[in-house]
């Protein structure tokens, strides 16, 4: 069966836990490298590794502001990996929505109703 | 259709590399929604979705037993999932694996609890897989069926303008 987009690239950026970590603090806010290096409690040359992989795939976009490198998050490219975990969410819905009506069922039994209806 | 104001709505959430985390609130006792998950003919009623036909639902709830269930899309495609259960604590807790005969290899460990008191119950759904790659098939197999339903869906359309 054919894989889709799970192993392009930024699903495999977004694959590494410190990545994530990266992206969760963008999405408060732009920051400047520093201020994510302090937070993370990694070193510089790690921080600025992750944040290159999240450059390429576009998860991320730069701007310098003096002598700083601003980091922000591109929301547009998250969207592809937000949808594909929602539709997921969608078909266990579907199923708990079925299930509802089906405890309603059992709740009425239990309180000596014959049922009306559905 | 009734509506459930007061239910929740499934949130699924992927707290590592490989694992899923489905949660849900039902607006019913532990005790129910314990009894819906683990018997077969309820598990027949609400597990398809209304997507197929349940053929199978199998549950030999016990430390070692076995559980399968399979279900018929209306389009004709059988989806297989089976498993044993590891651990049981009556309305609270299910410690099971998880197979879909689709991919044997990608075998999953699922915790299921159910949590609340009174009126309420939140469902959670904790699936552990062995690697991404696995946990990411299981995630684009869920939408097969989605899938599955639109082409179903499209079929049934072209037969009606025929």
């Amino acid at each position: 069966m054919a894989r889709a987009a799970t192993t392009t690239d930024a699903f495999n950026a977004v694959a590494e836990p410190r990545r994530r970590e990266i992206l969760e603090l963008l999405a408060r806010g732009e920051r400047p490298v520093n201020d994510l290096v302090a937070r993370l409690r990694l070193g510089q040359p790690q921080v600025s590794k992750h944040l290159r992989v999240l450059r390429e795939v576009g998860l991320v976009d730069v701007r310098d502001e003096g002598r700083q490198r601003v980091y922000r998050l591109n929301g547009r490219r998250l969207k592809p990996i937000h949808d594909w975990v929602k539709r997921f969410e969608r078909s266990w819905e579907e199923r708990f929505v079925v299930l509802d009506e089906l405890l309603e069922e059992l709740k009425g039994e239990e309180r000596g109703d014959d049922g009306d209806g559905e | 259709m009734t509506a459930m104001a007061n239910s929740g709505t499934a949130v699924v959430t992927l707290p590592t590399d490989t694992q899923i985390l489905i949660t849900r609130e039902f607006a019913a006792p532990k005790h129910l929604v314990y009894r819906a998950w683990t018997t077969p003919e309820l598990i027949k009623r609400w597990w398809t979705a209304r997507r197929g036909e349940a053929t199978v639902a199998e549950v030999d709830l016990r430390v070692g037993g076995k559980w399968r269930y399979v279900m018929v899309t209306d389009g004709g495609f059988e989806v297989g999932f089976h498993g044993e259960y590891r651990e049981i604590v009556e309305n609270e807790r299910i410690v099971s694996t998880e197979v879909y005969e689709g991919m044997p290899e990608g075998e999953a460990l699922n915790t299921i609890t159910f949590t609340g008191t009174g009126e309420r119950t939140k469902l959670t759904i904790l699936v552990q897989h062995s690697c991404r790659e696995h946990r990411d098939a299981h995630i684009e197999s869920g939408m097969e069926s989605g899938l599955q339903d639109a082409l179903d869906l499209l079929e049934q359309v072209a037969q009606s303008l025929g």
